[in-house]
């Protein structure tokens, strides 16, 4: 018996995203009784013994090169084969790009019960059962697994990294890998860019803003805090912004730890897209936007003068913090 | 080329999300129905676009569900397809609707099976990975561009900070992401052919369900927003500082 955590790679790395399924894993391990165990496909750079700190007693590898490219087929096989080979009555995976690829794949693979998008840790005081957002961040429901093997698939940025001393013990498996039918011919990765889906915090402008010249307040507050930067539809409708910043029902649906919108008014497709982030500071000029109802912190002000006096007193306090 | 798409009845983006019976259901009433936006948006109007470069393709659209159900079916066959089928039951785990659709795939040999990325209800994304796997197919998940050329298609996805573009022989199952294709209004020629497109009911076939709903919970709001004077925002600053340790 164990868990079995999937530790997600891009380009040789473990995912930020990995390590909360990781420590994740580890606590449901821990009400089960029984170990924490991950699996790492294809080459990586880090140095997975250290995979340890997240409370991992061993590390299943299949090192081989094809594997650095996800096709799901392949995937689920070898997941679903190593579930097999370590005795797994769960396998954890982060709901990203990866895990909304294969998660259910490898749970109809094993037969078993999925809770994709869970937001904490299972009750196993009468059964198994797993709560999990819905409605686009609205509601939560609370899953009942009804499966000998449970497969959990964690939400992004919902469940704390927690780290311990520790080393993992490595073991190869050895696992024939099936031939892919999947021949990827191009990447493209847009560089010198934090992934808006990756980010901790997000900086996002909307249609307040007036045009696509005024961005470079916002770009120098995504700056001070290392953010990402997004936008509303009607700013990448109108090609303001790259597509790839648009966030909303229809873009990217996100859930920052810090979400800070700028002359957005809050529409609820907007806010499909945005209301799984922990804390949301709104800045808009109309004190009536729908937006400040989500909203943490808020300023009633015009962005004009409100961003760059708020870069200002952000790089004060950290210039004053590093001394 | 035969192309199958997988539609899912969701409630209007504005509605009230609130539930009955303690919690255990959705309260449905008042509640406009649509078709998943993903669904139609991108998946549904995809398989168009590729019917009207190639006339001979045909376009099934399927939908697991009660007779509630046929509304939005009739609507999507207004945008376009050629018949419908609905698979006549109720039921909240996914690997049972997925597994429904597969058995009906299998009696088909679709060369493209299209889903929506995920459903603005459940949100789980896994229609399109389960019904892969049920019937051995690839499965490429969140793609935003799709090309067909001969017996294969190249497709592009969505990855962490950019974009991948593969080459895999059909027959296929994608998950449709923006990108894809845009919404499309039916007009009025849609809408008078759709009233006569063959909307098949099946009854569903005997699989398992996996999970079960225990209730759900509404998120609660947010007690109120803490709001900073516009001449005060260095107080803003330090509250992201201190209160949200955002730098």
């Amino acid at each position: 018996m164990s868990v079995l955590i999937f530790a997600d790679q891009a380009d040789g790395i473990i995912k930020k995203a990995s390590f909360e399924a990781l420590s994740y894993g580890n606590k449901v391990a821990a009400l089960l009784d029984t170990t924490a165990e991950a699996l790492v496909l294809g080459n990586v750079t880090d140095n997975v013994v250290t995979l340890g700190k997240y409370g991992i007693s061993k590390v299943h590898t299949i090192t081989d090169i094809s594997l650095n490219h996800l096709d799901t087929q392949v995937y689920a096989s070898l997941i679903a084969e190593a579930a097999g080979k370590t005795g797994a009555t769960v396998v954890v995976f982060s709901q990203n790009q990866t895990g909304k690829a294969i998660a259910a794949r490898v749970a109809a693979k094993l037969k078993a019960g999925l809770v994709a998008g869970a937001c904490a840790l299972p009750d196993v005081s009468s059964g198994f059962v797993v709560k999990k957002t819905v409605f686009s961040g609205k509601a939560y429901a609370n899953i009942s697994i009804n499966t000998p093997i449970k497969v959990i698939s964690l939400n992004p940025n919902s469940f704390p990294v927690t780290v311990a001393e520790g080393n993992a013990e490595v073991s190869v498996l050895n696992i024939n890998i099936p031939e892919s039918k999947v021949k990827v011919t191009n990447i493209n990765k847009i560089v010198g860019e934090i992934p808006l889906t990756e980010a901790d915090i997000v900086v996002s402008g909307g249609r307040g803003l007036r045009g696509p010249e005024n961005w470079g307040m916002i770009e120098a507050l995504a700056q001070s805090l290392h953010a990402a930067l997004a936008c509303s539809r009607p700013v990448a409708d109108a090609n303001w912004r790259p597509h790839h910043e648009h966030v909303g029902q229809t873009g990217y649906q996100i859930a920052p730890n810090l979400y800070i919108a700028i002359g957005i008014s809050g529409a609820i497709q907007h806010l499909a897209g945005v209301n799984r982030s922990k804390v949301i500071v709104v800045i808009n000029t109309d004190p009536e936007a729908p937006f400040f109802k989500s909203a943490d912190y808020g300023i009633v002000g015009d962005a004009f003068v409100v961003v760059p006096k708020l870069t200002e007193e952000i790089n004060k306090l950290i210039e004053k913090n590093s001394h | 080329m035969k192309i199958l798409v997988c539609l899912s009845k969701s409630p209007d983006t504005t509605s009230k999300i609130a539930f009955k019976d303690n919690n255990t259901l959705f309260e449905d009433a008042g509640v406009q129905w649509i078709i998943n936006p993903y669904d139609e948006w991108y998946a549904l109007v995809r398989a168009i676009e590729l019917k009207e470069k190639d006339v001979s393709t045909t376009i099934h659209l399927i939908t697991v569900g009660n007779a509630d159900c046929d509304a939005i079916i009739r609507k999507a066959l207004a945008i376009g397809g050629d018949e419908a089928i609905r698979i006549n039951v109720q039921n909240n785990d996914s690997y049972y609707i997925a597994a429904q659709i597969a058995e009906v795939a299998k009696q088909n040999n679709y060369d493209l099976i299209l889903t929506g990325k995920e459903s603005i209800d459940y949100n789980t994304s896994s229609i399109g990975g389960t019904i892969a796997e049920l019937l051995d197919m690839p499965f490429i998940s969140l793609a935003t561009k799709l090309v067909i050329e001969g017996s294969n298609a190249i497709v592009t996805r969505d990855i962490e900070g950019g974009e991948e573009t593969a080459e895999v022989s059909l027959p296929l199952v994608l998950s449709c992401a923006k990108g894809m294709a845009e919404q499309r209004i039916p007009n009025m020629r849609g809408i008078m052919a759709a009233r006569t497109k063959p909307l098949k009911v099946l009854e569903p076939a005997a699989i398992e369900t996996f999970t079960s709903v225990v209730n759900y919970e509404v998120k609660p709001a947010k007690t109120s927003v803490k709001l900073i004077a516009a001449d005060n925002v260095a107080e803003l600053a330090r509250l992201l500082h201190e209160e949200v340790k955002a730098f």
